[in-house]
């Protein structure tokens, strides 16, 4: 990414981007749902969402989006809600890890031990 | 179908945050931002605020591929008090937390500790040796009031290896609380 700095910029630019809106539905989209798209770019199409299509062409982090777009993340989750909505990309939500001590925790923390031990 | 995970570290500035992402990432670290508004920002920042009382924050991350089905996300988020608003949101879910100390400014981590124990987090701490420490783990776990039954070691953020066991070191203090 650029590392191009948003301080200091116009944050008119990122309510243009997205059409004025300044939340998407957070509980919709978490920092690394999978994204997947589910059409090419048509003409006509916000450039934005068109760079998303591009992007998800394999699955991708909404956090890696972000990144290869140069827009902070929420912005970045009002534009996937729109796509989502409209059918152009599918989410893959992460399984929550939040349920504590439950066996399936055990087992999903022994495969990530094994394949640290890997690395 | 595969799953994504985070873990998340934190700690000042310069401490050693992206080195220690770098040393295991799979892909060179990656950066971005997010949009802190008003609410969020501290008293003591005199950049932060601008006109339109928003202010955007950078983070970075790092990716591992664990198995085939398992991707696990690092990110690398400064531990000051006036980004905690937004740590908490958006780092929610995550499986853990490593704080990582600069031995030079433990006082640095306090609050990041003192954040974590009261939303329950669970966390180890994880000493950056940037070489010639003189203190010893334990002179720092006092300095950092830490509880008995939280992991404390020392690493190389540099050092693949070294990271590599800091990492693990969490998970296998994850997996005892799990089956505890």
């Amino acid at each position: 990414m650029s590392g191009r700095p948003l301080d200091g910029e116009d944050p008119d630019r990122l309510y243009t981007i997205t059409g004025g809106r300044s939340r998407a539905d957070e509980s919709r989209l978490d920092l690394v749902t999978l994204i997947v798209g589910e059409c090419d770019p048509t003409p006509g199409m916000q450039s934005e969402h068109v760079k998303i299509l591009r992007t998800c062409r394999r699955p991708t982090a909404v956090v890696e989006i972000s990144s290869e777009l140069g827009l902070p993340v929420s912005i970045v989750k009002i534009l996937l809600c729109d796509l989502l909505d409209t059918g152009r990309v599918t989410a893959r939500h992460p399984s929550s890890a939040a349920t504590e001590s439950s066996s399936s925790d055990s087992a999903m923390l022994k495969q990530v031990l094994i394949g640290l031990e890997k690395l | 179908m595969t799953n994504a995970l985070k873990i998340v570290i934190v700690g000042g500035f310069g401490v050693g945050k992206t080195t220690l992402v770098r040393s295991v990432s799979e892909i060179r670290p990656l950066s971005t931002e997010e949009i802190m508004t008003h609410a969020g920002v501290g008293i003591d920042d005199p950049d932060g605020v601008d006109s339109k009382n928003t202010t955007t924050v950078a983070f970075d991350f790092g990716r591992i591929t664990l198995n085939d089905e398992m991707v696990l996300y690092l990110f690398g988020a400064p531990g000051q008090e006036r980004f905690w608003f937004l740590w908490d949101r958006l780092f929610s879910g995550t499986l853990g937390v490593v704080v990582l100390v600069d031995t030079r400014r433990v006082a640095d981590s306090w609050y990041a500790i003192d954040r974590l124990e009261h939303h329950g987090m669970s966390f180890i701490v994880a000493v950056n040796d940037f070489g010639g420490s003189q203190h010893s783990i334990e002179q720092v776990r006092n300095a950092l009031s830490l509880s008995p039954d939280i992991p404390i070691i020392g690493c190389d953020a540099r050092q693949r290896e070294s990271s590599k066991k800091v990492l693990i070191t969490l998970v296998n203090h994850l997996y005892a609380l799990s089956t505890a």
